[in-house]
């Protein structure tokens, strides 16, 4: 399968790429890893007429923690996250999912802003990113913004980001003492999208107690779907079998998935139930091991 | 929109001009003539097409020609030297880890990158490595097989 045609550019600098972005309009799509915009072009699901590749661009890959944030730059390919040692020691949810995105060789090409910014659903870092409470930076000709994570997805494929912004970074905030996360997802094989997923982070106070919880749901719907209700029946409450199932039921009711080879919607909001329990339970042994 | 590139295939440098939508995966078979490399899937879940781009196994049919500009690119037909088959090649013949043989080119291209940065990946490391190239013949267990003989072979274990 072959693309419809475009005009491919190479800018050597964000504001390089900002410019023909500026210039192009929506006609222009940005490409990193190209892992999800160059099947969506051979399919011919999408045409655009300019393809800006932000992939030889430096200072786009980098892992690291800065005063109480880790910072993750845009381009920095999915292969090079899972074997950051800072994700394995705080951010469980990062490093129960970078491993199950696509494949390896995919994951050598995919960047990490890529999955976040492409505002898919199936895409297993939106829910994630909102699970951490991160900020995402967009910068564009007016300058660089922050958008909180569970405001930057309007739609499907359908994203906070202006034609001519570009993603350059999530801010994660360091979680609290005695916090956890998790991530677990269920798929038919190795590459498929997930037939659900469930995103948690937990964090419990001083008697044990669910101090703060958030839920997101990966492939439920036409965005990735944050179970406000669940995670505030679960604050305040003790952590255990009959409040986990609570919330567990909670957000699967928030789910609103649509039917396909994956299964139907009972199936898929059943699943999306099962996973977030299991999720939950992983975050919380996680976080009294802290 | 046609790009000058500079790449270096299997050692060989190489310029080309393409157009901005030419894979890299039919730049290789069709303006290289190298049809060791092959397209299956064409949607990136196969892996039949992968090749390495500066070292790293990729699928070959998502990315563009232009995209590989001043890298490094390996295909199956660079993988023996001077007439002799590199070890996994001669694994997989003496494991038997092929029947129809559609997969091969890119399960060795993937398998000799694995070799490269792990001498004695285990069962779970082999597996997980080819997870994203498919055979439909072996149930990828003489696959695995052969890949640790060539690991013991490279290592100097097997004569």
């Amino acid at each position: 399968m072959i693309p419809a045609p475009f005009d491919y550019h190479r800018p050597g600098t964000l504001d390089e790429a900002i410019g023909l972005l500026t210039r192009h309009g929506p006609d222009a799509k940005v490409l990193a890893g190209g892992m999800s915009l160059l099947p969506a072009l051979k399919l011919r699901l999408g045409t655009c007429g300019h393809l800006v590749d932000i992939g030889r661009i430096p200072g786009l890959e980098y892992v690291k923690e800065d005063g109480g944030t880790l910072r993750i730059g845009a381009g920095t390919r999915q292969c090079v996250l899972a074997q950051s040692e800072i994700i394995h020691s705080r951010y469980g949810v990062l490093a129960d999912a970078v491993p199950l995105i696509a494949d390896p060789l995919v994951r050598n090409r995919g960047t990490f802003g890529g999955n976040v910014a492409n505002g898919d659903p199936a895409n297993d870092c939106p829910a994630i990113v909102i699970a951490l409470g991160a900020e995402l930076v967009a910068r564009g000709r007016q300058g660089e913004r922050t958008v909180a994570a569970n405001r930057f997805y309007k739609d499907l494929f359908v994203t906070a980001l202006a034609p001519d912004e570009i993603l350059t970074e999530i801010r994660i905030p360091l979680p609290p003492p005695r916090s956890g996360s998790a991530y677990r997802k269920l798929k038919r094989k190795t590459g498929d999208y997930a037939a659900a997923a469930a995103a948690v982070q937990v964090t419990l106070d001083a008697r044990g107690a669910v101090q703060r919880a958030c839920i997101a749901l990966t492939n439920a719907g036409p965005t990735p779907i944050e179970a406000v209700q669940a995670a505030r029946f679960l604050e305040g409450k003790a952590p255990d079998e009959k409040n986990i199932a609570e919330a567990a039921r909670l957000a699967a009711s928030a789910a609103a998935p649509s039917a396909d080879r994956r299964g139907s919607v009972e199936y898929k909001r059943e699943m999306a139930r099962v996973l977030t329990a299991r999720a939950l339970k992983a975050a919380l042994e996680r976080a009294g091991g802290n | 929109m046609k790009h000058k590139i500079n790449v270096t295939v299997n050692g060989a440098a190489q310029a080309a001009e393409v157009d901005s939508r030419l894979l890299l995966v039919h730049f290789i078979r069709e303006e290289l003539r190298l049809t060791g490399t092959h397209i299956g899937c064409d949607t990136s879940h196969c892996g039949v097409c992968t090749v390495l781009l500066d070292g790293q196994p990729v699928k070959s049919c998502t990315v563009l020609a232009v995209q590989a500009d001043g890298c490094k690119v390996s295909t199956v037909e660079g993988l023996e030297s001077g007439g002799k088959l590199h070890p996994i090649q001669e694994a997989f013949t003496e494991k038997h880890a092929l029947q129809c043989g559609y997969c091969t080119p890119g399960m060795l291209m993937t398998c000799s990158a694995l070799l490269e940065r792990n001498k004695s990946p285990s069962e779970q490391q082999i597996r997980q490595a080819i997870s994203g190239n498919l055979c439909r013949c072996t149930g990828y267990l003489n696959i695995v097989k052969a890949v640790e003989y060539a690991a013991q072979k490279m290592a100097g274990g097997v004569s």
